[in-house]
């Protein structure tokens, strides 16, 4: 056969879809509804509803910290007071970052999304221990309650950070936040534990590590820093509220404690978090950027240690939150030159995702609208990382609007646009209908505009000496303030815009059938939605996760690029392909 | 490019030559026809119990951590006052504190040996060990009570409770924060480890487990041997260095 001898490049996907394409029906029996009833879903351990159940409380509250934020954004119009005290702006800061952080983003990637796809994307019927995934759930709920109840009884004003002396001594209901936060901290240990033994124990058979998608091995890394960083914010958490509580001294520089050790506690756990946060939207772009330009993975070995590479080295870095704490110079000077070696594996990452796009074929369906903008915003965030772990300029740029809009950047435009990105990716894998193509890029439009008008505003206040966690502000900054303000209601506009047609399309979305996108990882190989028990048998590995560049596929019908068409699950021509695969692979060698 | 990681995965495998040791051969074992405890999505009753095993130690991993924060301000503050925690450290009562080591110890021998008698099936001298194993964490809790009640008779209590005069040193109620919260958190962990193997004594006594399958008696001794181990490093820790 000619093709063995041709010199072996990348080659772009035809754009004609493989042959038959049958009317995609939807299965009569799936995760959604066998069994059926409202017990069945309180009691399941089936992962995908548990992931589902987490999708609905984490919108939930990212629906009530975004409404925290357009509050504050309207106090911010005019420079005087509009309608909030500075007490009630302090709370209103407070709640959203905290809500976002703790109830958003940290379960948003791994406890939603990769409940859901995880096991699917390994081969695997559950993850491995599925009473434990539904304790997290629960263990989730109760934290969240903690968090809802201090909101009612007073609120808290001490910023998401809890520093003390000040979160020791004021008012507000501290003891019932600090104490949802760790009960938030076992839900994130369970998901983690999970996730590390499903991921060693219960992979399919020949899916070995290096066949794993790279989203696995972006939630493998994460579910790492889960188990290693959560437990220390747990004792620091227990420590502040004994503190509060008993006044033990520890945070207390009267009684010869220090309240920089809680700093020192404190970032120990939550840079890490921050890369609980980034890691696994770094595995869904890797996703991605592959199955919507139908290009092999560009580096997929590099990609994959360089997630495990920010794990590590996210454990190093916490004293750039400190630089202006008074921490001695030398360990100030460490922990900068720690921090850019971040930059180093987060741009092995972009470089590796803009190299698969070379040549692709591109889809600019919504899943790639929200991976472009994650590598157009995240870059920018990351960048000025750099400025902020820069010393001598991070003394400039310490506590003002800079940093607020580096790690917005980061955050919502890294962790909450991948995020974005992933749900649209797998909507129709979860509900077995497709969402509107249209509206999406309508609201994908509102979203990157209003989030950019939103905050790189704020990266131009912020170098302008605007400080952060102020109510109000001196005249000269108005126009810029009004301008980020609008930007906000544009971005919650673009929000809402998602919403009504996510919702519409539960039900009357079209049906979106095996694998609508033609992609090669596993999850594509089953039926949308799910069964029950995700495989029916063992699944077989017959291409690998991003071998675009050999393999078509509709779900139905497998095309080789190299031998003859093949239908799924015929043994005959699975074990046919076997040899063709391996002479193949010889003679790459 | 094609690294050779990646340009293995265009080779084809099915599982026939693949080094795992949960291959193929379950196919539809968890429906109803493997063993009563293998649950579904498992392949096989030595993925089940590898699988908790490794999830037991990850967890234990996370416990570590949190009690490494602790011994962590242990370290600061010890270092920041050295001659204090000289001084405090003496009124600790040693004889008690090693006599609790030893009760400890020994309850970790008894439920090692718990583990052992299922893995015999020898049921009853199982709940006659694990039966022990929560005695001996009674008596170290008793212990402990009497040298709680001890200090706070003394004043010798944490923070702004402390009302003790005759310590030498810089800011001595420090001490006894970090005492009361190592050990109070520890105490907290053995009353989870007994109920933990108090579970697993009715599941025992209900011939829940054997030879065949005794994977959550494992779990519940890997649990308590680190309660115990912890102390071990508390004891020396808070009482014995000088």
């Amino acid at each position: 056969m000619s093709i063995y001898t041709e010199p072996i490049r990348q080659t772009p996907a035809p754009t004609a879809r493989p042959t038959v394409r049958v009317k995609p029906v939807m299965p009569e029996h799936h995760y959604l509804n066998s069994p059926k009833g409202i017990m069945s879903w309180i009691y399941t351990v089936d992962h995908k509803r548990i992931g589902l159940m987490y999708f609905f409380a984490i919108m939930m509250f990212f629906t009530i910290g975004g409404i925290f934020a357009l509050l504050l954004r309207t106090e911010l119009l005019h420079p005087e007071r509009d309608f909030m005290t500075a007490r009630t702006y302090n709370q209103f800061f407070t709640l959203h970052g905290a809500i976002m952080v703790f109830l958003f983003i940290i379960p948003s990637i791994p406890a939603a999304l990769g409940n859901f796809v995880l096991p699917l994307m390994i081969g695997a019927k559950d993850v491995a221990f599925p009473k434990l995934n539904l304790a997290s759930w629960y263990v989730y709920v109760v934290g969240s309650l903690f968090a809802v109840f201090s909101i009612v009884t007073g609120g808290v004003e001490t910023g998401w950070t809890f520093y003390t002396p000040y979160s020791t001594t004021t008012n507000g209901s501290v003891i019932s936040m600090t104490l949802g936060v760790f009960i938030l901290g076992f839900s994130s240990i369970f998901t983690g534990i999970n996730f590390i033994v499903t991921v060693h124990k219960l992979r399919a058979p020949g899916m070995t590590f290096f066949k794993m998608p790279l989203m696995v091995w972006a939630l493998y890394a994460t579910a790492i820093i889960q188990v290693l960083a959560t437990p220390v914010l747990g004792i620091t958490m227990v420590l502040l509220i004994l503190e509060r509580a008993l006044g033990i001294g520890i945070f207390d520089p009267a009684m010869g404690g220090d309240p920089v050790l809680y700093q020192h506690f404190f970032w120990f756990y939550s840079h890490p978090a921050v890369y609980i946060m980034i890691l696994p939207g770094m595995g869904i772009i890797s996703e991605l950027i592959s199955a919507m330009s139908h290009k092999k993975i560009f580096g997929y070995t590099p990609i994959a240690y360089s997630s495990l590479g920010i794990a590590l080295i996210s454990f190093l870095v916490w004293g750039h939150h400190m630089f202006t704490s008074g921490q001695s110079e030398l360990s100030a000077t460490i922990f900068s030159f720690l921090t850019f070696l971040v930059g180093i594996p987060s741009g092995i990452k972009v470089f590796n995702w803009m190299a698969t796009l070379y040549k692709g074929s591109i889809s600019f369906a919504a899943p790639m609208l929200y991976t472009l903008t994650f590598m157009f915003t995240f870059t920018i965030g990351g960048l000025t990382g750099i400025f902020l772990g820069a010393l001598s300029v991070d003394i400039h740029l310490h506590d003002t609007y800079f940093v607020v809009a580096h790690f917005h950047y980061v955050m919502m435009g890294g962790t909450v646009m991948a995020f974005l990105g992933g749900i649209h990716y797998w909507w129709p894998k979860i509900w077995g209908r497709m969402y509107d193509e249209f509206w999406a890029k309508i609201a994908c439009a509102f979203v990157f505009v209003g989030f950019n008008m939103t905050f790189f505003t704020q990266f131009i206040l912020g170098s302008k000496g605007m400080p952060r966690r102020y109510y109000s502000y001196l005249d000269q900054y108005q126009p810029l303030h009004g301008f980020s303000s609008i930007g906000s209601y544009i971005l919650g506009l673009g929000f809402v815009v998602m919403a009504v047609y996510l919702i519409h399309s539960i039900r009357n979305g079209k049906i979106a059938g095996k694998n609508p996108w033609g992609a090669l990882t596993l999850e594509w190989t089953i039926s949308s939605p799910p069964p029950t028990h995700n495989f029916d048998e063992t699944p077989k590995l017959i291409y690998g996760a991003y071998d675009y560049d050999r393999v078509m596929t509709d779900g139905e019908n497998i095309t080789f690029k190299d031998v003859t068409t093949v239908s799924n699950g015929d043994d005959h021509n699975g074990n046919g392909h076997n040899g063709n695969g391996s002479k193949r692979a010889k003679i790459e060698n | 490019m094609n690294s050779p990681d990646t340009a293995e995965t265009v080779s084809v495998k099915t599982g026939d030559n693949d080094s795992h040791d949960h291959s193929a051969e379950g196919h539809g074992n968890g429906h109803g026809h493997g063993p009563a405890h293998l649950q579904h999505h498992f392949t096989d009753s030595e993925q089940q119990a590898d699988s908790a095993k490794l999830g037991m130690w990850v967890f234990l991993v996370t416990e570590i951590l949190l009690f490494g924060g602790l011994f962590c301000f242990y370290a600061i503050y010890r270092a920041w006052n050295p001659e204090m925690f000289y001084n405090a450290h003496k009124v600790l009562n040693v004889q008690l504190g090693a006599f609790n080591t030893v009760v400890l110890i020994t309850s970790s021998l008894t439920m090692a040996l718990a583990i052992r008698s299922v893995q015999m099936n020898k049921n009853t001298q199982a709940l006659i060990n694990m039966g022990i194993t929560i005695a001996l964490a009674g008596v170290f809790l008793v212990v402990k009570y009497f040298e709680y009640e001890h200090k706070f008779h003394e004043g010798q209590l944490p923070g702004r409770w402390y009302s003790y005069e005759g310590l030498q040193g810089t800011n001595p109620h420090i001490f006894f924060s970090i005492y009361f919260a190592a050990t109070g958190l520890h105490a907290i962990h053995i009353i989870l480890g007994m109920s933990f193997i108090a579970w697993v004594m009715v599941r025992t006594a209900k011939q829940e487990f054997s030879s065949i399958y005794y994977t959550p008696v494992e779990m519940a001794g890997l649990y308590w041997h680190l309660v115990d181990l912890i102390w071990i490093y508390l004891f020396p820790l808070l009482y014995l260095i000088g």
